[in-house]
C-alpha cells in the first residue's frame, strides 16, 4: 500500500512537470457560446440535439471521481470501484463535431489515489491524460476540440500498472461526437433515433480466498496486489453491463415501443465484445463507432474492439422481452453480460407466428 | 375463451373434501427422538383443507397456447412439512455420512442457514438418507402440497392468453417475476423472511424449493377437460417467489433457464414426512366425504 502510493506520487510528480510545461490557452480567447451539460448516469444519456443548426460551442462538463465499495452481483460480491461521477461506466457525453469539450475533473480529498482522464477522441497529451492528473483534493480543467465524429472511449490512465487496474476498476466511459447535421446512412439519408441508451461493458477480476469465495477489501489499495494477480490471468470473474450483473434486467430493463428507433452505444475499454440483440438486429451499425464511415446494415452480431465504442441503430418491430447480450454466451449467462429490453406494442403475425404449439409428435401411418 | 372452463383434475387425494376445517397450523412436539440417534427437524402439521390452485405446467388447446386453469384442490389428510428449509449443516451431516454430494464451496454451512445450490437429486438423496436415519418417510412435497403449505405466499402465475399477441403474456410474466422481494442471493439466517400464516418460515424468500412435480404439458379438449398429458420428469417445479421449471441436475439456476426470465436466486428444499401412523382421521375424512358425495 505504502509502496504503491509512493509510486503514484512519483508518477504524479512526473506528469505535473509536463503540465507546467504546457502553455495554457485562456478560455476568453475562444469567442464561443458556452453550454453547461448536467451529466446523467448510464444507461441514460443527457438531453441533446441530434442535428444542430447552431455553430460550435464550448461544452462544459464536470465530473467528480468517486472511489467506493459497491456490490457487483446478486450474490453480494463487493468490489472496490473507482468511478467517473459515481457510476460504472462513467456517463456518456454528447457533443457535436467542432465543439470544444471543457471538462472540470474533480478528485475530492475523500479519495485515496491520483486519477486522470484519457479521451480517445482528443488529440495530443495522451488524450489529455498528461494534463489532467489530479491528486486527492485537487481539480483540473481540460479543453479539447472535437475534430472527429463517432463514439469513443475515455478512461483513467494514471501511468504504468495503474492504467489497466483503474480501467477495470470502473474508470471508463464514452463520448459521442455527432456530425453537426446528425447521423446518416452513408448515402446521404439522415438517420434519427427516438431513444438512446448507453451500455458500458466491463470485465472485472475479483480475487478469491482459499475456499474459492470472493474476497472483500476495505480500500482499493488493499485489493491491488491480489487483483493484479487475477488480472494477469486475463480471465475475468465478471463481465457486466452498467457496473453489475443484472443492472439492466427486471425492474431496470430498458424499455421501448414497437416502431421506436433506438440507438445503443456500447463501449468496452479493455476487452473485445460482440453485442447481439436476441430476436432483433442492428439496422445500421457503426461497428468501429466512427460516423465518417458508412454504417453496416442488417447485422446479427457486431464486434466491439477492446478500447473502443460502437453504435447500433435498431427500430423495434415486435413486442416482447429481448435479451441484449455479448454473444459469448458463457459471458452473457455465467458472468453477467446480459441486459433486457421490454418492448410494448402490437404483435406482427406476419413476422412470426406459432403455427402449432408444442405437443406430441404425431404418429405417421405407414401402409 | 378458455378461461371459464372447468377441469376435472386428478386431485392430490381424490376424496374431494372441501369442508370448512380451518387450515390452522399445529406445531407438533417432536417427542422422543428415535433411539436418540438423530434430532428430527421441526415439523408443521397442517390440517386437511382445500384451496384454489393454479394448475402447474403448460396448456394447449387445438394447437394453441391456452391459459392454465384455476382448480379447487383438496388435501384429505394432514400435511406434515418442515418448518424451515433443510439447513446446510443438516445436509452436511448427510455429506459426512457419504450419502449426499458435497455442497458447493461458498455455501455457508450453518445450523440456521439453508442448504442451497442443491439439485433435485441432491434433495432426494437427503430425503432418503434422513428417512433411513429416523425410520420415517421423508420426501419432497408435490407442487400442490407446497402451494397448500405456502398459503398466502403461493404466487398465482396465471396469465391470460391473447392468441393475437403472445408478447403480452411474456411481458406480464416478466413484470410479475421482476416484482419479487428485492434482495441479494446471499443466504440469510432462518426466519429472516418471516413466517406465513401456517407457521412455515421463509417461504418465498430468496431460496426456491424443489418439489416432486414434473413439468407437464396438458392438452385440453373442447369441453375444457384435460385430454392428454405429457410429463417431462427431467424438469421439476421449484417454488418460491414465483414458480419455475428447472432441469433436475441444475444446482445453481441463476445463470440458467431462459434468456429472458428472472431466475431463482437459490435452489434449496424442505421435506414432507408421511405420518402413516396417524389416527384414522384421513380415512374418516375420506369416508365422510364420499358419504357426502353419495348423499348429493
Amino acid at each position: 500500500m505504502i509502496m504503491m502510493n509512493r509510486r503514484n506520487l512519483l508518477l504524479g510528480a512526473a506528469l505535473s512537470t509536463m503540465m507546467l510545461a504546457t502553455p495554457a490557452l485562456a478560455a476568453e480567447e475562444l469567442k464561443l457560446p458556452r453550454q453547461h451539460i448536467d451529466l446523467v448516469a448510464p444507461p441514460f444519456v443527457h438531453a441533446h440535439e441530434q442535428a444542430t443548426k447552431a455553430g460550435p460551442k464550448i461544452m462544459e462538463f464536470t465530473m467528480k471521481i468517486e472511489e467506493k465499495k459497491v456490490v457487483i452481483d446478486d450474490q453480494g460480491t463487493t468490489f472496490q470501484a473507482m468511478t467517473f461521477n459515481g457510476s460504472m461506466p462513467g456517463p456518456l457525453m454528447v457533443v457535436h463535431e467542432g465543439d470544444y469539450v471543457e471538462l472540470t475533473l474533480i478528485n475530492p480529498d475523500t479519495n485515496t489515489m491520483p486519477h486522470n482522464i484519457d479521451f480517445h477522441s482528443a488529440t495530443g497529451a495522451l488524450g489529455g491524460g498528461a494534463l489532467t492528473l489530479v491528486n486527492p483534493g485537487e481539480q483540473v480543467v481540460l479543453r479539447w476540440k472535437a475534430t472527429r465524429t463517432g463514439t469513443f472511449v475515455y478512461h483513467c490512465a494514471p501511468g504504468g500498472p495503474m492504467i489497466p487496474w483503474h480501467v477495470v476498476s470502473g474508470m471508463n466511459g464514452a463520448i459521442m461526437v455527432l456530425p453537426r447535421d446528425g447521423l446518416n446512412d452513408g448515402k446521404g439519408h439522415a438517420l434519427k433515433y427516438d431513444k438512446i441508451f448507453y451500455i458500458g461493458e466491463q470485465d472485472m477480476y475479483v480475487p478469491r480466498d482459499e475456499k474459492g469465495k470472493f474476497k472483500s477489501y476495505e480500500s482499493p489499495g488493499e485489493a491491488y496486489n491480489d487483483t493484479v494477480e487475477v488480472m494477469r490471468k486475463l480471465t475475468p470473474t465478471h463481465v457486466v453491463f452498467n457496473g453489475r450483473a443484472n443492472a439492466l434486467t427486471g425492474k431496470n430493463a430498458l424499455t421501448a415501443k414497437v416502431g421506436e428507433t433506438v440507438l445503443i452505444v456500447h463501449s468496452q475499454a479493455n476487452r473485445d465484445s460482440r453485442p447481439h440483440l436476441i430476436g432483433g438486429h442492428g439496422d445500421y451499425v457503426w461497428e468501429t463507432g466512427k460516423f465518417s464511415n458508412p454504417p453496416e446494415t442488417g447485422l446479427e452480431t457486431w464486434f466491439i474492439r477492446g478500447g473502443s465504442a460502437g453504435a447500433a441503430l435498431y427500430k423495434f418491430l415486435q413486442p416482447g422481452i429481448y435479451a441484449y447480450v455479448t454473444h459469448n454466451l458463457i459471458e452473457a449467462a455465467e458472468l453477467g453480460a446480459t441486459a433486457h429490453f421490454k418492448v410494448e406494442g402490437k404483435w406482427n403475425d406476419d413476422l412470426m407466428t406459432q403455427v402449432k404449439a408444442p405437443g406430441e409428435i404425431p404418429t405417421t401411418k405407414t401402409q | 375463451m378458455l378461461i371459464a372452463f372447468k377441469l376435472k383434475l386428478a386431485l392430490i387425494c381424490a376424496a374431494g373434501f372441501a369442508g370448512p376445517l380451518a387450515v390452522a397450523p399445529l406445531l407438533i412436539d417432536n417427542g422422543t427422538p428415535d433411539a436418540g440417534q438423530y434430532d428430527r427437524p421441526s415439523i408443521v402439521e397442517l390440517r386437511p383443507g382445500s384451496m384454489s390452485y393454479r394448475v402447474h405446467g403448460d396448456f394447449t388447446h387445438a394447437g394453441k397456447q391456452a391459459a392454465a386453469p384455476l382448480a379447487q384442490v383438496s388435501l384429505s389428510r394432514p400435511l406434515s412439512i418442515m418448518k424451515h428449509q433443510v439447513s446446510a449443516s443438516d445436509y452436511q451431516r448427510c455429506v459426512d455420512d457419504r450419502a449426499c454430494r458435497p455442497l458447493d464451496r461458498g455455501v455457508v454451512v450453518a445450523a440456521d442457514r439453508p442448504a442451497v445450490q442443491v439439485n433435485w437429486h441432491d434433495a432426494n438423496g437427503y430425503a432418503a438418507w434422513l428417512s433411513r436415519k429416523t425410520g420415517e418417510t421423508y420426501r419432497l412435497p408435490s407442487d400442490e402440497e407446497w402451494a397448500f403449505a405456502a398459503g398466502s405466499r403461493f404466487r398465482d402465475d396465471g396469465a391470460a392468453v391473447d392468441d393475437n399477441d403472445p408478447s403480452k403474456r411474456w411481458i406480464a410474466r416478466y413484470e410479475r417475476e421482476a416484482s419479487g422481494i428485492p434482495s441479494d442471493a446471499a443466504t440469510r439466517s432462518f426466519g429472516s423472511f418471516g413466517a406465513n400464516e401456517n407457521g412455515l418460515q421463509d417461504v418465498g424468500g430468496n431460496v426456491w424449493e424443489w418439489t416432486s412435480t414434473c413439468f407437464v404439458r396438458h392438452v385440453i379438449d373442447d369441453a375444457g377437460n384435460v385430454a392428454s398429458k405429457s410429463p417431462n420428469c427431467g424438469v421439476r417445479i421449484v417454488e418460491g417467489q414465483h414458480r419455475a421449471y428447472v432441469t433436475d441436475f441444475i444446482r445453481d439456476a441463476r445463470a440458467g433457464g431462459c434468456a429472458v426470465g428472472v431466475p431463482p436466486d437459490n435452489l434449496g428444499f424442505r421435506l414432507v414426512v408421511d405420518r402413516n401412523k396417524w389416527p384414522s382421521m384421513p380415512n374418516l375424512v375420506g369416508r365422510v366425504a364420499s358419504g357426502l358425495r353419495a348423499f348429493l
